[in-house]
């Protein structure tokens, strides 16, 4: 489901966010433009999961905006729109994985043969065509979370937020996954996809580098070995915090 | 509410019972068991005819609470719910959704301990049997709304299994199933108007007094309906899309 838009995927503008009376978003602005995979990574306890959680509209925000496709975050409007991974995966474990990718097929509105060939196609998205029929609690971690996966790429939404999709899968799945994240690019949709591995960075268009809920960069990976002259993410990254370090200390 | 998305619900929460056979083997023969235990009880004396009816209207509401608020706050802690909540889903969908699908599993559980109450255990029933299990069938429909209303307060699957005395006890103390309700000393009687089992409980002993129950018992199960009614839209407040 696209809908005719043109404008940034997500305008974020000043964003605060207090969880248990500590700011983990002081204040962040940040676009995320439409069609592309956008990394958005950082350290655990960055905020990345928290700045998801405001894209999608489930996070009670202190202060102020996040607009997504032209509408603010959470509105009626965008409930076929966006589709939402959290990190641990969201599933019913007494259903079968075809049964769960349904419901939540139906969810957005999807019926008849129109839902059953989504179904069918998401299966063979997330490669479990061969465990359609068995309930999700006899399946292992990694199989569980791309249950979680599809049951988000079941309504292809114009704007999908991922929260660590790819963690404990094995390297062919998570190549396979990227390429489908590319795809999906391609044909116009938009992806934020976090992730703390650093080395998935090469994957995505745009990187988004996030520490203690500020942007620390924003940038293409390509730009982002060039502008610290590392040879890896990894590296690249540890830089970044080490430049920051420094201007901290040489300002004060 | 969009009726799709309610039927949608309803079916998945029937599947997902499907597939848990010890707990439907619960819900439909421990109403029998402890119907028969009471009828043996008080074989010879008029006793079981008196609270057999009282009996029937008790079990769907008490079983459906539990499964519900426990169904409920396992949503809540999976992550399904507020998943559900970013879809066209509504908080309306969801809950009659529950409503719906406890329901139909609570239409089975009624006629089967009805049936056993009226032909095994000799339950005198002057009214009609259908009207019975409708009745117990609003006593599920309530349960699963103040079972929905409870989870939003449970924090933990501990807090959502106290519930239970402390939610339903109280109502079952003061139904009229241990002495009539008009025998209470005045201020436990004006308490028991004020409890949505009590009404139950009057109905199925209108049904099982009366050839001819219908205008007490459509009084009756009015205020249930309006219990169940004011239960869900307590219960919506506590289905929020946002939380910190």
């Amino acid at each position: 489901m696209m809908n005719n838009y043109d404008g940034p995927a997500v305008v974020i503008s000043g964003l605060q966010v207090v969880r248990g009376h500590r700011d983990v978003i002081p204040g962040l602005h940040l676009e995320v433009p439409a069609g592309e995979v956008v990394g958005l990574l950082g350290p655990s306890g960055s905020g990345k999961s928290t700045l998801m959680r405001c894209i999608v509209g489930v996070q009670v925000v202190k202060a102020g905006t996040v607009t997504v496709l032209g509408h603010p975050a959470g509105s009626a409007a965008l409930r076929r729109e966006v589709g939402y991974v959290t990190q641990t995966p969201s599933v019913y474990d007494d259903l079968t994985v075809r049964e769960n990718i349904a419901y939540f097929a139906r969810a957005v509105g999807l019926r008849g043969t129109g839902l059953r060939d989504a179904v069918d196609r998401t299966l063979v998205e997330v490669d479990l065509v061969d465990f359609a029929g068995q309930l999700v609690r006899d399946l292992s971690g990694g199989q569980e979370s791309r249950v979680s996966l599809a049951a988000a790429l079941v309504g292809r939404p114009t704007l999908l937020v991922l929260d660590e999709p790819t963690v404990g899968l094995d390297p062919v799945l998570r190549r396979d996954l990227w390429e489908l994240f590319a795809r999906l690019a391609e044909q116009g949709h938009s992806l934020v996809v976090s992730s703390h591995v650093m080395d998935e960075a090469t994957r995505c268009d745009r990187l988004v580098l996030l520490r203690e809920g500020e942007v620390l960069a924003d940038l293409t990976p390509d730009e982002l070995l060039v502008r610290t002259g590392a040879v890896d993410a990894d590296a690249a990254f540890l830089a970044l915090i080490d430049a920051e370090a420094a201007s901290h200390r040489s300002a004060s | 509410m969009n009726p799709g998305l309610t039927f949608a619900t309803a079916g998945r929460v029937l599947r997902q019972v499907r597939t848990d056979h010890r707990t439907i083997a619960l819900i439909i023969v421990v109403p029998c068991v402890l119907l028969g235990l009471l009828a043996w009880i008080y074989t010879g004396t008029p006793v079981f005819d008196r609270i057999g009816p009282a009996l029937l209207g008790v079990f769907p509401m008490v079983v459906m609470f539990i499964v519900t608020s426990v169904a409920t706050l396992r949503e809540r802690q999976s992550g399904t719910l507020e998943r559900l909540l970013t879809t066209p889903m509504g908080k309306g969908d969801f809950m009659i959704g529950y409503a719906v699908g406890f329901g139909l599993l609570a239409v089975v559980q009624a006629v089967v301990a009805t049936g056993f109450a009226v032909w095994v255990c000799d339950l005198d029933v002057a009214g009609p049997l259908w009207l019975l299990v409708v009745v117990a069938v609003a006593d599920a429909v309530l349960g699963t709304a103040l079972g929905l209303l409870a989870s939003g307060f449970a924090r933990t699957e501990f807090q959502a299994v106290q519930f239970m005395p402390a939610f339903i006890l109280p109502q079952f103390l003061l139904c009229g199933l241990l002495i009539p309700r008009e025998l209470l000393p005045p201020l436990l009687e004006w308490i028991s108007n004020l409890l949505p089992l009590s009404y139950a409980v009057d109905a199925m002993k209108e049904i099982t007094r009366n050839t001819d129950p219908f205008s007490a018992v459509a009084g009756d199960l009015g205020i249930v309906l309006g219990f169940i009614v004011g239960a869900l839209a307590l219960a919506s407040l506590t289905l929020s899309r946002r939380s910190a």
